[in-house]
């Protein structure tokens, strides 16, 4: 009993300290507002306005009209230029794609020799030359066969491929980018809130000052795992609610409110993770550097940037006791495909394992180190 | 006195804080060539009117001549800091702590442009003569108080100057150093009579011997004069009580001598603490050495020693807070385990350095710690109350503490240390800083605790009068107790005159003089002046070494920086993979033919796709679909294979999962590409067409500069940029606002050195840094990633050059205008991950960005440098082919340095 109070006063304690900082409230603020909104708005659909060029050798009515199926917002109207400039634009990045049209294609194709045209891709853009290419050759071939046929429209193929798309129809990155960057920054304050708060207190003596009264340390990491998680919990509700729901627009399939259990669960591991940087490191210079080596894998690896199952096998499970993981997954399946807990429910169950187990280990070291930060 | 021309004069001077009014109105003649003392209790204005004086900080109001000019003119300033030497508050507070003391000397010398020899020369002279020569090579951190100051006056008077200003230079330090370091000014100023000296101190008893004084009190100047005048005019005895009868009549009403009546008798036997042996080693070095103590019930026990001779560890070894390394402490009879939290409530505690917290008011820690406390809630505000009414915290009791002077706020120290009515109070150097009105009230009050209540007090201090109203002290000295007993026996058995005589006597018997001041002739008066110069190499010379000496003394953060990116660059290099492969697909097949059975097997034989168990139902496929388990499931209808034969048109239903927009659109285009090729197929199998009749044209797509469309070699040139952009920053970010928060910023403010000088010179040694990564991150994509240099090295190593300048830059234009490192932090964090990772080309080209991310990543250097690294890496490029993307790079270095120089400040504001 005594243990709840002294974790509840010390909690509110940590609050009144964040309350009272106005450069981490503005912090807090920015990270889960107008963050949110650049990074949501700026990401690009997959294939949007992408740069290409084409070098028309043959100036033929069919050119033309291949030359005008490509159109924004896919592509940049698509700049004509001669056969010498393509090396150039390329190694200039100025065009991921430059289509070759060959001298006499329109003749060659309707007298039935399949002429070949010439697709330059620039590989070192993966994302965009994968989709890109698949789709530029389906617009020139679709719009070749129409030309041929001399009529618009589909040519009978005896079996259609009826294509739909589940969860986001139109395929809009806003709707991924907006709620990837929430979780993100939840990872990202989480950490650096209880871990700069912890450095702190050890650099004003106050840690001392606790040490000296009839606390455990077990109560004072704790207090600040709680109420550093609810301020980031409390930030992320909100922004899922008038930033993304309100502003962008955006909808959600799922529950909020399982989501944010999600979060909990999260920040559990997350607070208990800054607490044990925080007695790693000997100064904030040494916290900071741990913040970024740690901090970037646990972002870009989690399968929020790029799918997870495309990594090696050995990334893939390494990263299964990253708590991102875990998170990234279940709260896809929450807000996207309106997953319920009879869904998720194995994802949860990992989150709260490595939350205690992360919790453990860093109390551990609390433990130890405490009597090195008086 | 005062007929010469002054040194300084002060006309109008005021200066706030906020709202706090530091100065009010000052307006004074200090004499030249004198030994002036600037008199009075902290937070009195002494400090703030030293650094308007020096230059360090800005003038807000009035008007101040030194050395023949105007100081609020920059031109003025800039001519005359070679001639004005400033050793501010704190001990070493202007020096380096992990550069050894031959290591500070000679950065100091380089600021002020001596040659080499000069400087040997210099640094030699005046180590010898204040006996710091055996010690050269020792770090600062681990020098004592007493040394630190010597050092601290050697690096003020490195450069001959004419005016000397310190600031309380003996606060914390023992007797016997402290009068060391009175005798070698003393000699100083001997040998060099034409130098003007303003000292600041709030030990009444140093200024007895100085030319001339000033008293102040709350921002005003109470009184000016020799000591023999000041004594004369408020007719007392000691300069202590001068200053208390100079006081305005309010200031002093309530206040009368304090008295403490004899301890009890009988109480012999009933013993508060008492260890044995106790030791504390920390690594090699003993902080306390086999101490014992007996203290009884009720006493008032003092600790004298200086600062760092184990006095505060000792405490900490007797309320738990350390674990001893060796020997016993026992509380009220039992024995102190870090573990027991019952004996806590019977301690209050009060550590050297105010650590209440600052965010909470007055009342708000009062409450918060009786709850810690566990007084029960119902007694909690009668409790509050009578601590306010018995400590006078009634004005200040919805107060801020940092808003309250420091005499206010000890006393909220030991309210708080007091509100759970322990019977111990462990008190360290509770008065240091304190006026002596606010520290004799503070002691009545200690005395009522300990005769009344029967509390008992042990307390630390380094002042020697109030070491004279304990019942018992013991004098400590490098972690061993000298001698314990009452005050008055001590000076008895001594036979010396003082107190402090008689601790100067025990500490010469302990072998303290080993740092003794050997006479040795000082510096020539006749040294070259340097010249001004708008930008000297060797100032930021100066900087850029000792920036890199520590850096190399804290490798930790050296190495994380190299091992940290190396390591990054595996894990993103094989982690970040732009392929989509290996997506789970399943069939929904209700046909169940062969046709059916060939469909589904067109899909499993791609690289891309692996197959799961095929789909029994619509409430399985959608289940699948939302767990996430299933990038795509394809249906396929009752009756395909018969309505293909009869040529009716059929539908195959075809599911992705959207979550992932650019998964999902992978997956389409390779499902409608299949498709196609079924068809065809099955066109061509049935009808016997050839292919090149059903297909009017064809397209050969190459894949260029990475033709079998690898992740890798794309990946590896895209982290470089990201890694070099983060890192670099942020190890300049921390290192200037490090400055800011441990105070030797003060060298920028009144050294020659100008804002470029040490902008640059600090950044110097980082970009070495991150050319050292660079070259390491080049390393590791040759050999352990094959990812080959197709085009020009010197082209990327440019580039690179280039490009760290920038983010090196980024930091030190972060820690400009931030005052504390995590907020410098942030910035850096939030100024480099966002644009690095999402808007500098890394997974979407630049030009396909929208909006505000369009705008930062054209602007930002990390998308033109990832052209680069992609240019040379995967391209085999060089100079000419690059050359639009160098130019940005080049613009944006200049940019962000001015901007960086003109936010950082060249005086404290």
């Amino acid at each position: 009993m005594a243990h709840l109070a002294n974790l509840y006063r010390l909690g509110i304690k940590e609050l009144w300290s964040l309350a009272r900082d106005p450069a981490m409230l503005v912090l807090i603020a920015y990270t889960f507002t107008v963050s949110i909104y650049v990074a949501a708005t700026a990401m690009p659909e997959t294939l949007h306005k992408a740069p290409l060029a084409i070098v028309d050798e043959d100036g033929s009515p069919l050119s033309a009209r291949i030359v005008s199926a490509f159109y924004p917002p896919r592509f940049d109207p698509p700049a004509m230029i001669a056969l010498a400039g393509i090396d150039a634009g390329m190694d200039a990045g100025v065009f991921t794609f430059v289509l070759d049209i060959p001298p006499d294609f329109q003749r060659d194709v309707l007298a039935g020799r399949s002429p070949v045209i010439q697709l330059n891709v620039d590989a070192t853009r993966m994302s965009q030359a994968f989709t890109g290419s698949s789709f530029v050759q389906q617009m020139v071939l679709g719009e070749v066969g129409e030309f041929v046929q001399g009529y618009r429209g589909s040519a009978p193929v005896p079996v259609e491929l009826a294509l739909r798309i589940r969860f986001n129809p139109n395929l809009e990155q806003s709707w991924f980018g907006a709620l990837m960057e929430i979780i993100n920054n939840v990872t990202l304050l989480s950490i650096i809130l209880t871990g700069a708060a912890l450095i702190r207190e050890r650099e004003h003596g106050t840690i001392e000052h606790l040490l000296a009264m009839p606390v455990t340390p077990a109560e004072i990491m704790l207090a600040k795992v709680w109420s550093m998680g609810l301020v980031v919990l409390l930030a992320a509700g909100v922004a899922l609610v008038f930033v993304v729901q309100g502003v962008l627009r955006i909808p959600i399939e799922g529950s909020v409110a399982l989501f944010l259990v999600a979060a909990a669960l999260h920040l559990f591991a997350t607070t208990s993770l800054g607490i044990f940087m925080a007695t790693l490191a000997r100064s904030m210079p040494q916290f900071g550097m741990l913040a970024v080596l740690i901090l970037l894998p646990l972002q870009l690896l989690s399968g929020n940037s790029t799918p997870r199952e495309s990594m090696p096998e050995l990334v893939q499970d390494v990263m299964l006791a990253a708590p991102t993981t875990h998170f990234v997954t279940a709260a896809q399946a929450i807000l996207y495909r309106g997953a319920g807990l009879d869904v998720v429910w194995s994802s949860f169950l990992a989150l709260a394992v490595i939350g205690a187990v992360f919790f453990t280990i860093a109390l551990i070291r609390f433990r130890r180190t405490i009597s090195a930060m008086v | 006195m005062t007929t010469a021309a002054p040194v300084a004069s002060l006309v109008g001077v005021g200066l706030r804080y906020g709202k706090v009014v530091a100065l009010d109105n000052i307006t004074l003649n200090l004499p030249a060539g004198r030994m002036v003392g600037l008199l009075g209790p902290d937070g009195v204005g002494k400090s703030s009117l030293l650094a308007l004086l020096s230059g360090a900080r800005a003038i807000q109001h009035g008007q101040i001549h030194a050395l023949g000019g105007d100081m609020t003119s920059a031109d003025h300033r800039s001519r005359v800091c070679p001639r004005i030497s400033y050793m501010p508050q704190g001990l070493g507070k202007n020096l380096y702590p992990t550069l050894s003391i031959e290591e500070n000397l000679q950065f100091f010398g380089r600021l002020f442009g001596h040659p080499a020899a000069e400087r040997r020369r210099r640094i030699d002279a005046l180590t010898a003569s204040t006996g710091l020569t055996p010690f050269l090579a020792r770090p600062v951190g681990k020098l004592s108080g007493g040394m630190k100051q010597k050092l601290g006056l050697c690096c003020a008077l490195i450069h001959d100057p004419d005016l000397l200003i310190l600031d309380e230079p003996t606060t914390g330090v023992d007797p016997l150093a402290r009068a060391q370091f009175w005798n070698l000014i003393t000699e100083i100023r001997s040998e060099r009579s034409g130098m003007s000296v303003i000292v600041a101190t709030a030990y009444m008893d140093e200024a007895q011997d100085f030319d001339w004084l000033v008293a102040m009190d709350a921002g005003r100047v109470l009184a000016t004069g020799t000591p023999t005048e000041l004594l004369e005019r408020s007719g007392s005895k000691s300069l202590d009580a001068a200053f208390i009868a100079l006081l305005p009549e309010e200031r002093r009403r309530g206040h009368h001598a304090v008295t403490l009546p004899p301890l009890a008798a009988g109480s012999d036997t009933d013993i508060a603490i008492a260890a044995q042996d106790l030791t504390m080693r920390f690594g090699d070095f003993v902080a306390v050495d086999h101490v014992n103590l007996s203290i009884r019930r009720g006493e008032i026990f003092g600790f004298i020693g200086s600062n760092g001779c184990g006095k505060s560890t000792t405490m900490k070894l007797l309320t738990g807070l350390l674990p001893a390394s060796a020997g016993s402490a026992e509380l009220f009879g039992q024995t102190v385990d870090p573990k027991n939290i019952a004996t806590r409530r019977r301690v209050g505690y009060m550590s050297q350095a105010f650590s209440l917290y600052s965010e909470l008011s007055v009342r708000q820690n009062l409450v918060l710690h009786a709850r810690l406390f566990q007084v029960p809630e119902i007694d909690i505000p009668a409790r509050v109350e009578e601590m306010v009414q018995r400590f006078g915290l009634v004005a200040a009791v919805d107060a801020m503490p940092d808003t309250l002077p420091l005499g206010i706020r000890q006393r909220l120290s030991l309210a708080v240390a007091m509100v759970h009515r322990p019977e111990l109070l462990i008190l360290d150097e509770p008065t240091s800083g304190v006026d002596p009105i606010a520290r004799d009230s503070l002691w009545q009050l200690m005395i009522d605790l300990a005769r009344q209540d029967r509390v008992t007090i042990f307390i630390s201090t380094h002042f020697m009068n109030e070491a004279g109203r304990c019942d018992r002290i013991s004098l400590m000295h490098a972690g061993r107790v000298l001698v314990t007993d009452a005050p008055a026996e001590l000076v008895r058995q001594r036979g010396a005159a003082t107190l402090e005589a008689a601790f100067i006597g025990y500490l010469e018997d302990a072998g303290a003089r080993g740092e003794a001041v050997t006479s040795a002739p000082a510096v020539p008066a006749t040294a070259p002046r340097t010249h001004r110069v708008p930008f000297s190499l060797s100032r930021a010379w100066s900087y850029a070494l000792r920036e890199a000496l520590e850096l190399r003394r804290d490798p930790m953060r050296a190495s994380m920086a190299l091992l940290g990116t190396a390591l990054l660059m595996v894990v993103f290099g094989y982690g970040i993979s732009l392929d989509v492969e290996n997506l789970s697909y399943a069939v929904l097949d209700r046909d169940q033919t062969g046709l059916s059975q060939n469909y589904a097997l067109n899909l499993s034989g791609s690289r891309y796709f692996v197959e799961r168990p095929p789909i029994t139902d619509d409430r399985d496929l959608d289940r699948r679909l939302r767990a996430g388990q299933l990038a795509l499931a394809i249906e396929i209808p009752h009756g395909f294979a018969r309505d293909v034969a009869r040529g009716h048109s059929v539908q195959i239903g075809a599911w992705v999962d959207g979550a992932m927009p650019v998964r999902a659109e992978t997956v389409r285009g390779y499902v409608q590409g299949m498709h196609q090729g079924w068809l065809l197929e099955q066109a061509q199998h049935r009808l016997g067409l050839d292919a090149a009749a059903t297909n009017p044209a064809t397209i050969a797509t190459r894949f260029r500069y990475n033709p079998d469309v690898r992740s890798l070699p794309a990946m590896v040139p895209a982290i470089m940029p990201m890694l070099l952009l983060m890192i670099p920053a942020m190890l300049t970010a921390l290192a200037v606002v490090r400055e800011k928060e441990l105070g030797s910023i003060i060298n920028l403010y009144v050294t020659p050195v100008t804002r470029s000088e040490f902008l640059l010179g600090k950044q110097l040694p980082y970009i070495l840094l991150a050319m050292l990564n660079f070259a390491l991150l080049t390393l590791l994509a040759v050999t352990v990633f094959g990812v080959p240099i197709k085009g020009s090295l010197l082209a990327l190593t440019a580039g690179a050059l280039l490009f760290v300048t920038f983010s090196t830059g980024f930091g030190l234009f972060a820690s400009t205008f931030t005052r504390s490192q995590i907020a410098a932090m942030f910035v850096t964090i939030i100024g480099t991950i966002i644009p690095a990772v999402q808007f500098a080309g890394m997974l979407n080209p630049v030009s396909s960005l929208e909006g505000v991310g369009h705008v930062i990543g054209l602007v930002y250097p990390a998308a033109h440098f990832l052209t680069i690294t992609r240019g040379v890496f995967n391209k085999a490029l060089g100079f000419a082919s690059l050359e639009a993307s160098f130019w940005p790079l080049a613009l944006a270095v200049p940019v962000i340095l001015m901007l960086s120089i003109l936010l950082l400040k060249k005086q404290e504001r």
